[in-house]
């Protein structure tokens, strides 16, 4: 909280320019279903933390978690300042009618939109947490305890966040051929021994959150150029709402499954000739939240880093990026726009107000009309922080 | 093609199509990489600089044709405030460019991270009439600096410039990154319906709105650098002459009034006001003479409409009888004397908006204290002032009343301060820029992290058992006897 100092230029000696960080106001925070404690109380810590009044919204597709948050947290906080308000879409949107000092959104870009479009009426700044199709390079690995720690980390973070709803969660893969079947037997493998087999038998897993969901992961299956290359799983427990670990072998990119962000636990991995391909499918598509990217060659992650876009880029692991608190956590593009989390979180509830003190003693005539000549040329000199000439103006030594 | 203005139906208009045309040749430059490199923008960025350098008169000349800018005005608050922001930029830049080193915690341990500036891509700027040829290049420089390609779209409401700017920009920058486009409505909104990678405005809360939810459409954030009313606190025990002349400076000579800094109106007690406004009326004299009408060094009004939008404050039968000083109009000149207005009611015209204009209205309070409350009480606006040697209510100002930007003791000057940032809050907008914080605004900061294949701990796989859950919190939390105890297996729970 405290203020940041500023370098002052000569001219305005003495003076003092500072940077003093102020909470916005009263603050409007719209949370998701997938990780709905965290992703409630996240953006809560930063707008407290920041001196503002809150609201939170949490998604009514999680009823439990957000009953839970309207009960408890009056409990613990300032219910002045900080309260939970619960609903469905009509709540939201009488919510966006009202004028906020600033609105936080973690969603989808549809819903984002209509945020952000009703955030314009009254000019209020909004950051964006949305999602995308985020993409795991795997590039052919030689060494087999590499290979295999891989495997584990696709592995535990497509399926193990929520069975792939999440924001950050694996989308799909993209390989070179010549790697794809030993890849895919040992994530077969991986699969059984983590979840189980079948959907009948799966454990450690998450359901899928409604029945809404459900149905639209299993339309994604449908289209029969899909269901052809599905070369694991498949398997679902309509009751339970569990869907098993689906992996599919290059289904048609222009198929559902591939243009919207699958946000589900299918894993469709597209064969490449070269893993250098990786980086023109990625930039034909929209910048996604996250890219996840196995290699060994420094000069590819040099090549992927200046040459794709993504709002943060992780090399050999998968979803680490989420628990650095030092790093901005944020999308870019249709993943969205704004950060938080550590000081992120702080700043993104926070307006840094400049501040600048002088005295009244010296004064700088040339400042004032009526102009002339003189005052012309000691102005710019003063800009150009050219004091020698300055000097030499003052004792009417400059030729100009 | 874009650069054409609206004529006749002979020339095709710059619609949706030549847009979306223009926009895709950009994407296209941008994604050959070319704006990317160092050398790319420091030669953007020399160029801008040789180019505002070399034709200092002729931009004298087009602000003076547009606003009737006096010469001083022009070369301070034009072309030497650019001109610092290239050079600062251009030895800052490399600086800039490298990637920020973030700490990384036990939990994600051994990694490393770092935090990568990257362009946004092709980016949108549409700029203001009062400082045509400073607004539309200060965020080019930061566009340019970030590594962006460009659209820019100067203001029509200053012709002179806006022809110019396309003139110039086309002999000196690197046409297929960085392009001008001319006109006026129909053009901005073609521009507007293109999906951007960012938005730059400069202008006001309407248009400002219009702006934010086109942008809305596609996702694209925007900065917004507005306006609103910045109140001019002045106590009494200070150095009034001196007070005044840095209030007429920030008022009468910065374009008339017509800046988005500019001191609205004034605050002061019932007791002090009388002495304001002769300490006012006198300075003002010294500045610009009995007849200020003439005055050379006044901007003129920059067009009828806003003349006439001006005459109705003056004209509002709230203010009959207010004005103290001045109130002279020149409509043939488009020019309107500095006006004093002394204890205007609250819900008079000239209070309901932004005047951006030669007229100040001075309310009085009972006690100093009183005006913050008054200042609160309305929008946030883009500046405040105060005027004060009572340190008591200087640190009381600066913490309880909110604005893009505070000044203490002076107006206006803290845009030359390129280390602060300069923007607004509430309806004084979004977003901030000058110095580094130009380039911040159109750059994407990418979070990146490094890890290895060793130390991969089992705890983080399924299936996930008591002990896992029990050392992934102590992890977590960084205990180190929460740790030895989970792995011990001597934990409570």
């Amino acid at each position: 909280m405290a203020p940041k100092k500023g370098h002052l230029p000569l001219l305005f000696f003495p003076a003092s320019g500072e940077v003093l960080p102020e909470p916005l106001g009263t603050v409007l925070i719209f949370s998701s279903w997938n990780f709905p404690i965290s992703l409630a109380l996240d953006p809560v810590i930063g707008a407290v933390a920041a001196g503002n009044t809150v609201v939170l919204k949490p998604s009514e597709l999680a009823p439990a978690c957000s009953s839970f948050l309207a009960e408890t947290l009056p409990r613990y906080l300032d219910n002045r300042a900080v309260k939970v308000v619960t609903g469905g879409p009509n709540l939201g949107e009488q919510l966006l009618e009202q004028k906020w000092d600033k609105i936080f959104f973690t969603g989808s870009p549809q819903v984002g939109r209509i945020v952000m479009s009703a955030a314009a009426r009254h000019l209020t700044p909004v950051t964006l947490e949305l999602g995308g199709k985020c993409p795991t390079i795997v590039d052919t690995l030689s060494s087999t305890s590499e290979i295999k720690i891989t495997v584990k980390r696709i592995a535990g973070g497509k399926w193990g966040p929520c069975s792939g709803q999440a924001c950050i969660g694996i989308d799909y893969l993209l390989v070179e051929k010549k790697f794809c079947t030993m890849l895919v037997d040992l994530l077969m493998k991986t699969i059984r021994r983590f979840y189980g087999e079948g959907a009948k038998n799966m454990k450690n897993m998450c359901k899928i959150i409604n029945k809404h969901q459900f149905e639209r992961l299993q339309n994604l299956l449908k289209d029969p150029a899909v269901a052809a290359s599905i070369v694991y799983g498949g398997s679902v427990d309509e009751e339970r709402l569990l869907i098993e670990p689906t992996i599919l072998l290059d289904p048609p990119l222009d198929a559902e499954i591939m243009t919207e962000e699958i946000f589900g636990p299918l894993l469709p991995i597209i064969t490449l000739n070269n893993i250098q391909e990786s980086i023109e499918f990625i930039n034909a598509r929209p910048k996604p939240l996250a890219m996840y990217v196995f290699t060994k060659d420094e000069s590819f992650k040099q090549q992927l880093l200046q040459e794709t876009s993504s709002g943060s880029v992780t090399f050999n692991d998968v979803m680490v990026q989420f628990i650095c608190d030092s790093l901005p956590f944020g999308g870019v593009g249709q993943s969205g726009f704004g950060r938080y989390h550590g000081k992120y979180s702080f700043d993104a509830f926070s307006h840094e107000k400049a501040v600048m003190r002088r005295g009244f003693f010296p004064e700088i005539e040339p400042r004032y009309p009526p102009w002339n000549d003189f005052k012309l040329k000691f102005i710019r000199l003063a800009y150009n922080f050219d004091y020698l000439g300055l000097l030499l103006l003052m004792l009417g030594l400059k030729r100009n | 093609m874009g650069g054409e203005k609206e004529e006749t139906s002979s020339k095709p208009a710059f619609d949706v199509g030549a847009a979306s045309e223009l926009v895709g040749k950009l994407r296209g430059a941008f994604a050959s990489g070319k704006t990317r490199s160092y050398q790319w923008r420091e030669s953007q960025l020399k160029g801008l600089l040789k180019m505002t350098e070399e034709h200092e008169q002729e931009i004298a000349d087009a602000l003076h044709s547009d606003l009737a800018k006096p010469e001083l005005e022009s070369y301070i608050y034009e072309a030497a405030m650019l001109k610092n922001s290239c050079r600062l930029a251009l030895k800052e830049l490399k600086r800039w460019m490298v990637p920020e080193k973030a700490k990384t915690s036990l939990t994600t341990f051994p990694s490393s991270a770092e935090i990568v500036p990257e362009p946004l891509g092709v980016v949108l700027i549409i700029s203001a009439w009062n400082y045509p040829y400073l607004l539309s290049l200060d965020p080019v420089v930061g566009a340019i600096a970030a590594g962006n390609a460009l659209v820019l779209k100067p203001s029509e409401i200053a012709p002179a410039t806006s022809s110019l700017l396309a003139k110039l920009m086309g002999e000196y920058l690197d046409t297929s990154c960085i392009r001008v486009v001319e006109g006026a409505v129909p053009e901005t909104t073609a521009l507007l319906e293109q999906k951007w990678d960012k938005i730059f405005y400069t202008g006001n809360g309407k248009i400002g709105r219009i702006i934010m939810a086109a942008a809305a459409k596609h996702l694209t954030p925007v900065a917004l650098e507005l306006g609103g009313k910045s109140p001019v606190v002045v106590d009494s025990g200070i150095d009034l002459k001196v007070s005044c002349r840095r209030i007429i400076a920030g008022k009468w000579g910065c374009n008339n009034g017509q800046a988005c800094i500019s001191p609205d109106y004034v605050i002061t007690t019932r007791e002090h006001a009388p002495k304001v406004v002769d300490a006012l009326k006198q300075e003002l004299e010294k500045f610009y003479g009995k007849n200020p009408l003439e005055s050379k060094d006044l901007s003129r009004i920059v067009n009828s409409n806003h003349f006439f939008r001006l005459s109705k404050l003056l004209d509002d039968d709230k203010v009959s009888g207010k004005v103290v000083h001045g109130g002279e109009k020149d409509q043939s000149k488009l020019r309107i004397a500095p006006t004093l207005l002394l204890d205007v009611p609250r819900d008079a015209l000239i209070m309901q908006e932004e005047i951006f204009g030669p007229l100040l209205p001075i309310l009085t309070v009972d006690k100093i204290e009183d005006s913050f409350d008054v200042i609160n009480s309305g929008m946030k606006p883009l500046a405040a002032y105060l005027f004060t040697n009572n340190k008591k209510l200087r640190e009381e100002f600066v913490m309880s009343v909110s604005a893009g930007g505070l000044v203490v003791n002076d107006t206006t000057v803290h845009l030359a301060i390129l280390s602060l940032p300069f923007g607004g809050v509430g309806e004084s907008g979004i977003g901030a820029y000058h110095g580094k914080f130009s380039f911040d605004a159109f750059s994407h900061k990418k979070a990146v992290v490094y890890r290895g294949f060793m130390g991969d701990a089992a705890i983080r796989y399924p299936p996930y058992t008591k002990m896992k859950l029990r050392l992934l919190k102590a992890l977590i939390t960084g205990n180190f006897f929460a740790i030895i105890r989970a792995i011990f297996g001597l934990s409570k729970d």
